[in-house]
């Protein structure tokens, strides 16, 4: 599990102390704890993902950040600065909402400046700003039209132009494209983070989309029950996840239980096993190893090599166009999943359910967990 | 195929007929008898004007009737200034009781629709519950409240806040108290329904962008609930100034509203046409706002869809 220690570890990196740090935070409502002893840091110009099922506590996270509630323990800490007494209203960051929130009865033009008019800022100075927001979002002379009158796609764009036009410390972003259809979600994600980099603002994203938190994240916290399970980039979650929930929660695995044998392989229903390491787990003990499924070859020969060989019979196939998912069933009954990219494009596969073939891999394609 | 197609059809007309043949029979048709009685004159006879249609006169009776036809009483009405009075009273107690109605039934529907979502039926079940017991019953109460010796006047002077008795009723105070009671309900439901449907993430998303509370209020809350606002108004407004009941039994003799004035000559001077005459004036001077409120509600409607 991933605690204060190492998200203090991954900011050793950085020369500045962390932008946002929550401490020890938890939140409950009534006796229901939401988050529990939480501690995490997001650092300056980070593309932050808080990514988990629904009911994880990720929106109260990223509620408690905003001020809409407040932390029944800890502190969050925005500069250094404990911004537990500061209102909503006052607080240097924005909130994109998941309903968007755009208010019914001004226009376009009326919500974006919205936030400025709420400072003392000229006439002038507002309408330039609006103009330029209206041009970063691509919705140049749709000032004056009605909310009513836009698009699910505009009005995201009014929503988010509407966040950031008070130059937050902090942009907060809740499920932002959740409403969107897929294609259109695909490519707002891809200027999401062309806007992230060019303006160098803070983004902490929440989603349960793990591929849209991979695609558009620096830095992914994978959170269950309202704990943190792991914090890590994109990749190192993927290739190097801390525990059988998070492998199983991000993208397709198969989980392989066994024993640390005395040689520093792995016992299991399948045979032998070599591994690359075993994470610190100790000859005897019960480990599990997570198999991606792009990382298994399959042939109908036996292959020759260094590498883990089993064979097995092919129980189904999902066709996806790009690759195809393979579930093989193997001597001991278990299904394992191995997906091969569709290079022909004749689109006759090389197997075909009922086939016996041979699954194979090298010892470092799967992750040893202890957990 | 097609006769079946065809009877179907009109059953679809006839049921879009329905509302249209309601307003004829229980508005157009009685608008026009009265009408046609403002533009009578009074006879000592029954019924108490003439002309009287005579469907057996034929063509000749038609012309001779509609040659008797005159615009006396509406002259009567202009040039009489106790009728433009009572208009300007009803006018009056309408507007200054509409805004009583809001300042007081804005809170109320405020609370309601920021209560916990379980009380919200209940507080509802509140508002309405007065109609439970007769309209006449209760403004009889109020004469109880009202009068010398009665509760108000017992509570003030026991809590030292008048030293003598006051005078409340059969005056406009009395007719004000009157008004805003009975027609509180009528303000209150509208502005909840349209505070209740506010997205409270709005007010979140206002809070975000810098705005405090009290300025939200002003910025979101009020503008979203205009609709709402603007249908109590006319709901009350419209009503009231054609009340009859409330200023007759708590309102002094001095001043009279149209509908009074309209008693008044109906039965107590048996003068039907000009009596009639201050109806269809009164009901002119009322359609501004009613066609207002038409309009307003078939926005909303087009809005909802």
């Amino acid at each position: 599990m991933a605690d204060g220690g190492e998200a203090a570890q991954n900011n050793a990196a950085n020369e500045k102390p962390p932008l946002v740090r929550f401490e020890a935070v938890t939140k409950r409502f009534g006796s229901v704890a939401a988050i529990e002893a939480l501690s995490l840091d997001i650092a300056h110009d980070e593309f932050f993902a808080l990514l988990g099922p629904s009911g994880c506590g990720k929106t109260t996270l990223l509620r408690m950040l905003a001020g809409f509630e407040t932390p029944t323990e800890g502190r969050i800490l925005l500069d250094g600065e404990d911004i537990d007494a500061v209102q909503p209203h006052r607080r240097p960051v924005n909130m994109m909402f998941q309903s968007y929130a755009l208010f019914p009865h001004l226009t376009v033009e009326g919500n974006i400046g919205f936030g400025l008019r709420q400072e003392n800022v000229t006439r002038a100075e507002i309408s330039e700003r609006v103009t330029e927001m209206l041009a970063l979002v691509r919705l140049q002379g749709f000032g004056r039209r009605r909310i009513d009158q836009l698009s699910g796609g505009q009005r995201q764009r009014v929503a988010l132009a509407r966040s950031l036009i008070k130059r937050p410390r902090v942009l907060l972003l809740d499920e932002p494209l959740a409403a969107l259809d897929k294609k259109l979600r695909a490519e707002t994600q891809f200027e999401l983070m062309e806007l992230q980099r060019r303006l160098g603002t803070t983004f902490v994203i929440v989603t349960h989309d793990q591929e849209e938190a991979m695609i558009v994240a620096d830095r992914i916290a994978v959170m269950n029950h309202g704990r943190l399970m792991q914090v890590a980039t994109p990749s190192e979650i993927y290739e190097r996840p801390n525990s059988r929930w998070v492998a199983d929660f991000i993208g397709e695995v198969t989980v392989v239980e066994g024993h640390i044998s005395a040689g520093g392989a792995m016992d299991s229903a399948l045979g032998k096993l070599s591994v690359a390491g075993t994470s610190g787990a100790k000859s005897g003990d019960t480990v599990w190893l997570a198999l991606r499924p792009e990382k298994i070859g399959m042939s109908s020969e036996r292959p020759a090599g260094e590498l883990n060989k089993v064979p097995g019979t092919i129980s189904e196939i999902g066709y996806r166009g790009d690759i195809s998912i393979y579930k093989v069933r193997l001597a001991d009954r278990s299904l394992m999943k191995v997906a091969l990219a569709n290079v022909s494009v004749r689109g006759n596969a090389l197997f075909k359910a009922g086939d016996l073939v041979w699954l194979s891999w090298p010892p470092d394609a799967g992750v040893v967990l202890d957990s | 195929m097609s006769t079946q197609a065809n009877r179907r059809n009109w059953g679809a007309r006839l049921v879009l007929l329905l509302p249209y043949l309601w307003l004829l029979v229980f508005f157009l048709v009685p608008f026009v008898i009265v009408l046609k009685i403002s533009l009578s004159q009074t006879a000592l006879a029954l019924p108490p004007y003439v002309p009287v249609f005579d469907f057996a006169a034929g063509w000749a009776g038609l012309v001779e009737f509609t040659v008797q036809l005159s615009a006396d009483s509406f002259r009567l009405l202009s040039s009489d200034a106790i009728y433009l009075l009572s208009y300007l009273k009803s006018l009056q107690i309408a507007a200054i009781s509409t805004i009583f109605l809001l300042a007081i039934g804005y809170p109320i529907a405020y609370g309601m629709a920021r209560a916990p979502r379980a009380w919200q039926p209940p507080l509802v079940m509140a508002v309405v519950l007065p109609f439970w017991t007769s309209f006449l019953i209760r403004i009889y109460a109020w004469i109880n409240i009202l009068q010398r010796d009665g509760l108000l006047n017992d509570v003030l002077t026991r809590l030292h806040v008048i030293d003598a008795p006051a005078a409340w009723l059969s005056s406009d105070t009395a007719i004000y108290i009157g008004i805003v009671y009975s027609y509180l309900p009528f303000m209150v439901l509208p502005l909840y329904a349209a505070l209740e449907k506010m997205d409270e993430t709005l007010l979140e998303a206002a809070a975000d962008l810098g705005c405090p509370r009290w300025k939200t209020f002003w910025l979101v809350t009020l503008p979203l609930s205009l609709p709402g606002v603007a249908a109590g108004t006319l709901l009350c407004f419209i009503p009231i100034v054609g009340e009859f009941v409330i200023p007759d039994l708590l309102g002094g003799s001095e001043t009279m509203m149209i509908g009074q004035t309209l008693w008044t000559e109906f039965f107590s001077n048996r003068d039907w046409p000009v009596a009639s005459a201050i109806a269809v004036s009164l009901l002119g001077l009322l359609l501004v706002p009613i066609l207002f409120y038409e309009r307003l509600q078939q926005r909303s409607l087009e809005g909802g869809r």
